[in-house]
Order: structure tokens, then C-alpha cells, then sequence
């Protein structure tokens, strides 16, 4: 019998049903678990799936690129997702208008912030050069920040992975740090949520309203911008 | 979620990435995609209802979209190597003063403006 179920096993670790089924499986437990612990951002549903798939993937022996033949189809939406942000920002757009002037300064002051204080403190606590470039522009959306990375001089793949754990950490700890400092107005908690750490908090800001989801995606977007143009030149003149 | 609108939203995308490609800007095709149909939405003058619902959809699973990339990291995660603390620290510290300036400072200038355009 054991012959036969490693047969199976090995048809299915091959097939991409698996990794595209087992993604929303442990979605929707990560949702699950979330919504029993009355919304503890601590218990964020992305965190919970990604640990229990890099557990499985562990276990079971199973290589990235395999998984990732299934999880592809979930990822590819990313794409139409993010064109999809226009429209919460259309259907706020007299808001977003009256607050230009506030917007623009915090997306400059935000943006420097975010890039200056991760080369600081990772420079106080004796990070190398190269992962202090790498750590810069980590608050812009993936593509965007591993293109300043190697401009710069820093390590692509390894802005990657700080991007992503950047997200984690603004969607996982943003909202109640925001209520611990007295932050009621949901347009400033989307714009800091997307300045910050880009589209994993967008989607969390999308949970609290659809005024701070325009407002995250918006600040997304400019964000990307605002990284590209600062950060190298912040470089050519501290290095 | 309306075919017509799946599309539409696939249509603004490769516009975009090919904008991104052919003038070099450093911005995502999905991100000027985000524009595009933002002009539309404009030009439109209202979002239509299907597109509404298919937008919707895509966008109340967002945080689904991030999982596979997530994953990722995993198997990366040697990639912090001996940096692993200086990292973590700057990431966790960066992160939380970013937020708390970023929306501290639109608070009080939403306000202050607000104060300007009322008097």
C-alpha cells in the first residue's frame, strides 16, 4: 500500500492543482483563524498562510519553483488587482482633491522617512554597506524597489524579500499602532499605510474603509515614484 | 466578475507595462494600468456597475494575491544570512516610525488646510 500512496504523492507534488489549492486552503484557515480571534491583526491571515505553506513545503521536501507552478495563477492577479485600486480612488477623488497640499508634503516627508530611518537604524546596529543599500528602497512595491537596489549598488533579490517582510510588518502592526497614537482620520491611516509598506497594507487598509483603501493604494502608487526619484539621490550625496 | 470587465482591467495592464517598458519611467505597468483607467473612470464620468462588482471581487481577496510572494521569502530567507538582527531591527523600526510620521503629519495638515480653505 505505501508503494501506491507515494505514487499518488508523487503525481500530486507535480500537478499545480496542489500549490493553487493549497494557497487558498491555507488562506482561507489563516481567514478562519483571524475572524475566531476577533480580528487580532497579530494573527494577519497573509502571515498565518505563509508560515503554514513554508511549513508544508519544509515537511515535505517540496522546492519553491514547484509550488509555485500552482501559486502562479493566485500571484498573476496582483496585476489586474492593482489596476483594479482606480477604482475605490475614482469613487473618493473630491477627498483625495481636497487634500493635495496635505498630500504631498506627507508623501515626500513619508517616503525619506522611511528610507532614512531603515539605513540609520540598520547602520547603527552594524549592517554592511551593501544590505544598508539594499534596505533603502524597500518601501516601494517590488519591481520598482529591486530596479533602485541595483542601481544603487545594493542586492535585487535580497530588496525583495525586505519589500515583502516590510508589508508583513505595516499590515501586521499599522492599524493599532495608528490607534495607539490617536490616528482617527481613515485618509491619513490608508496614505501611511501605503507610504510605508506599499500594497500587502493597502490590502489591510481596504479592511478598514474604502475611503483608507483609496487613500493606500493612491499613496502606493505615488510612492513608487516618490522612491525612485529620492533614494538615488540620497545616495549620491551620504555615499 | 464580468468578462467584459476582466478584460478591460488585463487591457489597462499591458497598456501600462508597454508605457513602462518604452519610456523607461520607474513605475510598475500595473501602477500606470492604475492611471489609465483612472482617466477613464474620468472621461466616463462614473464606474460602471460590472466593473464595479469586478473590481470589487479582485480587490476584497487582495491580501490572498501577496501569499505565493510571501512564500518566496522563505526560501530566500538565508539571504539575511549573519544580517539577520541589524535587519530586522531596521525593517521593524523604520516601518513603525514611517507609519506614525507619515499619518501624523497628514492629520495635522488636513486639518490646518481645511482651517485655510474655511476662512
Amino acid at each position: 500500500m505505501t508503494a501506491d500512496i507515494e505514487e499518488v504523492w508523487v503525481y500530486l507534488a507535480a500537478s499545480p492543482l496542489t500549490g493553487l489549492t493549497l494557497t487558498l486552503l491555507a488562506y482561507q484557515a489563516g481567514l478562519w483563524l483571524y475572524d475566531k480571534s476577533n480580528a487580532n491583526a497579530l494573527l494577519n491571515p497573509v502571515l498565518i498562510a505563509i508560515g503554514m505553506l513554508a511549513g508544508f513545503l519544509y515537511l515535505t521536501d517540496t522546492d519553491y519553483a514547484t509550488y509555485f507552478e500552482g501559486a502562479q495563477f493566485v500571484h498573476f492577479l496582483l496585476g489586474p488587482a492593482t489596476v483594479a485600486l482606480a477604482v475605490p480612488l475614482y469613487r473618493q477623488f473630491t477627498l483625495v482633491r481636497q487634500s493635495a497640499p496635505a498630500l504631498v508634503t506627507a508623501l515626500v516627508v513619508g517616503s525619506l522617512t522611511a528610507a532614512g530611518s531603515a539605513v540609520a537604524i540598520g547602520w547603527a546596529l552594524g549592517a554592511s554597506e551593501r544590505t544598508l543599500l539594499s534596505l533603502a528602497p524597500k518601501s516601494a512595491t517590488t519591481p520598482v524597489a529591486m530596479g533602485i537596489a541595483e542601481k544603487i549598488g545594493g542586492i535585487p533579490s535580497l530588496t525583495a524579500v525586505l519589500v515583502i517582510l516590510t508589508g508583513i510588518i505595516g499590515a501586521v502592526l499599522g492599524t493599532g499602532l495608528l490607534k495607539l497614537i490617536r490616528i482617527h482620520d481613515h485618509k491619513a491611516t490608508g496614505f501611511a499605510l501605503g507610504v510605508a509598506s506599499h500594497g500587502i497594507a493597502t490590502a489591510r487598509a481596504l479592511q478598514v474603509s474604502e475611503v483608507a483603501g483609496a487613500f493606500s493604494g493612491l499613496a502606493m502608487g505615488l510612492n513608487a515614484l516618490a522612491t525612485a526619484l529620492l533614494v538615488p539621490l540620497l545616495h549620491r550625496i551620504f555615499f | 466578475m464580468e468578462l467584459g470587465f476582466l478584460t478591460l482591467l488585463l487591457v489597462c495592464q499591458l497598456a501600462g507595462e508597454i508605457i513602462a517598458v518604452a519610456t523607461g519611467l520607474p513605475i510598475p505597468g500595473p501602477v500606470i494600468g492604475m492611471a489609465l483607467l483612472f482617466c477613464g473612470l474620468a472621461f466616463h464620468g462614473a464606474v460602471p456597475d460590472g466593473l464595479q462588482a469586478t473590481a470589487g471581487g479582485l480587490l476584497k481577496h487582495l491580501a490572498l494575491l501577496f501569499v505565493p510572494a510571501g512564500v518566496g521569502i522563505m526560501a530566500h530567507i538565508t539571504l539575511l544570512a549573519d544580517e539577520g538582527w541589524p535587519i530586522l531591527g531596521a525593517l521593524l523600526g523604520s516601518t513603525v516610525i514611517a507609519i506614525a510620521v507619515t499619518a501624523g503629519l497628514m492629520q495635522v495638515l488636513s486639518r490646518i488646510f481645511r482651517r485655510g480653505s474655511a476662512e
